[in-house]
């Protein structure tokens, strides 16, 4: 790390002198954290091994809630359907922001540049609620998509794409495609602007296509930003709550239900606070191991 | 050379159909906001007699001014101080990496991944012991501590690479640690402060899970709070909910299109280090 450059001049009083100084500027922000975060962390383990209905008195199960967790049939589908739409929020936008910043690899300057960001970025800057909102309308029977597939002959087709069992979750994982676009194009273009151009260059002059270009030098150059892409769309998908739960409420069934919204239905609605702790708990470790090999893989050495 | 002039022709094409797509929801929702009330508007399509109406009528029933203020008060009470409180962190645990500063900083960095939804259950229970279920603060102060990690790791970063010397030269004309803080490195560090007060207004504006689990009146929440109640209230109302939604968006949009090069470069820098 950086930081590693300060001199060492740790001996006897100004090492604590120093260290002192470091806990009293942290003191705020470790107790606004302390007390927001880690306590209510550490009572979400606690009435993970409760039974508990949030009012009456709470027994000790153990790990009983977890061993739920892991066998309900519906909890594992919950769990599966996070990761199904973390598919579609990291595909499409990673795939068609790789598609534009391989096909365009130089900045995007002057006015069509500034247009491009600016819309490809107003889905990022408002609430994940409206954009449940715009598309709720979107996908509704006389909405838009079917609007445009009668255009097309495509009657047959037409559907309430939220209410539908097969087509519900992926509508969802559409709306978060659309949302993470933007950023990820952006991203990715960005990326590929600080690509050596005379790798190119030297690539081409030893005979290579468009492709092995693709390959060799534009994927691999571009491997922190696809890293941050990755990490930022699959934790978008594995802690969703808004869009689903303003879309689709979860149904039809349980067909587009995430931990995030059965956490809230079970704490608030069926009193299950035990069980949604555990839930709680178990989100909250899922996310880290899906990250940290993200994170370790495309790691830049410096 | 006509090749790279091809590509270029098809980079653009490309953009311009995922501007196309980015604008679509918006304009089919405009278009379905001027259709009358309580009728099922076709998906996009210019109303042949445009209810400009519906945008008052919602304006009235969401009680924008209200939801306005509210929304005001959350982010006023929520950004500077966790800035402020972030600063001060951030710059703390760059100075003193050696030891329990070292320590310390992994602890708030633990957080940088967690899903607010692991802590919303204890987090009711803690906002009901303490009285305050049902008042702004019940956003306000849970939000300054979950911003934390985020906040501590972007400025610790920022602190981390700033050179020694300056601390060192003012060290020597006497100035104590909180000087150097605040008449040093505070305005040096005015860019990165910026972008993370970009960044948490952003947060705090469109939060959805607090506001609907910690505050029952629509009109103490933040303003996407208030459009789920909305929605609730109006969903089937197409043309009605579509005029609320766009009026709630309003201002979000109407601040970025103001600041759209901080915002994006807050959005991009907010990715790359998040």
């Amino acid at each position: 790390m950086a930081g590693a450059t300060a001199p060492a001049r740790s001996h006897g009083g100004i090492g604590r002198r120093a260290s002192i100084a470091a806990l009293l500027f942290a003191a705020p922000a470790f107790v606004m954290y302390a007390a927001f975060v880690l306590v209510p962390l550490g009572m979400s383990v606690f009435y993970s091994l409760q039974r508990w209905d949030g009012i009456g008195k709470m027994r000790f199960v153990g790990l009983n809630n977890y061993l739920i967790v892991l066998t309900d049939a519906d909890l594992l589908q919950v769990i599966g359907n996070a990761f199904l739409l973390a598919l579609w929020f990291t595909l499409i936008p990673v795939v068609l922001g790789l598609a534009v910043a391989a096909a365009i690899r130089e900045h995007l300057g002057g006015p069509f540049g500034t247009a491009t960001r600016t819309i490809l970025f107003l889905p990022q800057v408002i609430p994940l609620v409206a954009a449940g909102i715009a598309w709720s309308w979107m996908f509704a029977n006389t909405g838009l998509v079917n609007q445009a597939l009668r255009g097309l002959g495509l009657e047959a087709l037409a559907r309430g794409w939220l209410g539908d069992f097969t087509f519900a979750l992926p509508a969802v994982g559409i709306i978060g495609a659309w949302v993470l676009l933007g950023l990820c194009t952006m991203l990715l273009v960005t990326g590929i602007t600080k690509i050596d151009p005379s790798l190119y260059e030297a690539a081409r002059l030893d005979g290579a296509g468009a492709w092995d270009e693709f390959i060799y030098i534009t994927l691999p150059g571009l491997r922190q930003e696809l890293g941050v892409c990755v990490t930022v769309t699959v934790i978008a998908a594995l802690a969703s709550f808004d869009i689903v739960y303003i879309a689709t409420g979860g149904g039809p069934g349980i067909q587009t239900t995430v931990p995030g919204l059965e956490i809230y239905r079970l704490a608030f609605a069926h009193r299950q606070v035990g069980l949604a702790s555990a839930l709680a708990i178990f989100l909250m470790v899922l996310v880290l191991v899906c990250v940290l090999p993200i994170q370790w893989l495309t790691r830049v050495r410096r | 050379m006509k090749g790279l002039a091809l590509d270029a022709a098809l980079a653009r094409l490309l953009i311009i159909v995922l501007m196309v797509l980015t604008l679509l929801p918006f304009l089919s929702m405009f278009s379905a906001a001027l259709a009358p009330s309580g009728s099922y508007p076709p998906g996009l399509a210019w109303p042949e007699n445009p209810q400009w109406v519906n945008f008052a009528k919602a304006f009235e029933v969401a009680e924008m001014d209200q939801l306005l203020l509210s929304s005001l008060l959350i982010v006023v009470g929520t950004v500077p101080l966790s800035v402020l409180f972030a600063t001060m962190a951030g710059y703390g645990l760059a100075k003193f990496d050696k030891g329990r500063g070292r320590w310390f900083y992994l602890v708030f960095v633990l957080g940088l991944t967690l899903p607010f939804e692991a802590v919303i259950t204890p987090l009711y229970y803690e906002i009901k012991a303490l009285g305050l279920l049902n008042t702004r603060f019940a956003i306000i102060l849970p939000l300054i501590g979950l911003y934390m990690p985020f906040g501590v790791y972007w400025m610790r970063t920022h602190f981390v690479n700033t050179p020694k010397e300056l601390s060192e030269a003012a060290q020597i004309d006497g100035a104590s640690e909180w000087k150097q803080f605040w008449l040093v490195h505070v305005p040096l560090a005015r860019p990165a402060i910026m972008s993370l007060a970009i960044l948490q207004f952003l947060w705090t504006w469109n939060q959805f899970l607090l506001p609907v689990v910690l505050v029952q009146d629509p009109l103490q929440r933040t303003m996407a709070g208030a459009l789920g109640a909305f929605q609730g209230q109006w969903g089937t109302d197409i043309p009605l909910l579509c005029a609320g939604a766009l009026l709630i968006l309003a201002p979000t949009i109407a601040i970025f299109l103001i600041f759209q090069r901080q915002f994006v470069a807050a959005l991009l820098q907010g990715a790359v280090k998040g």
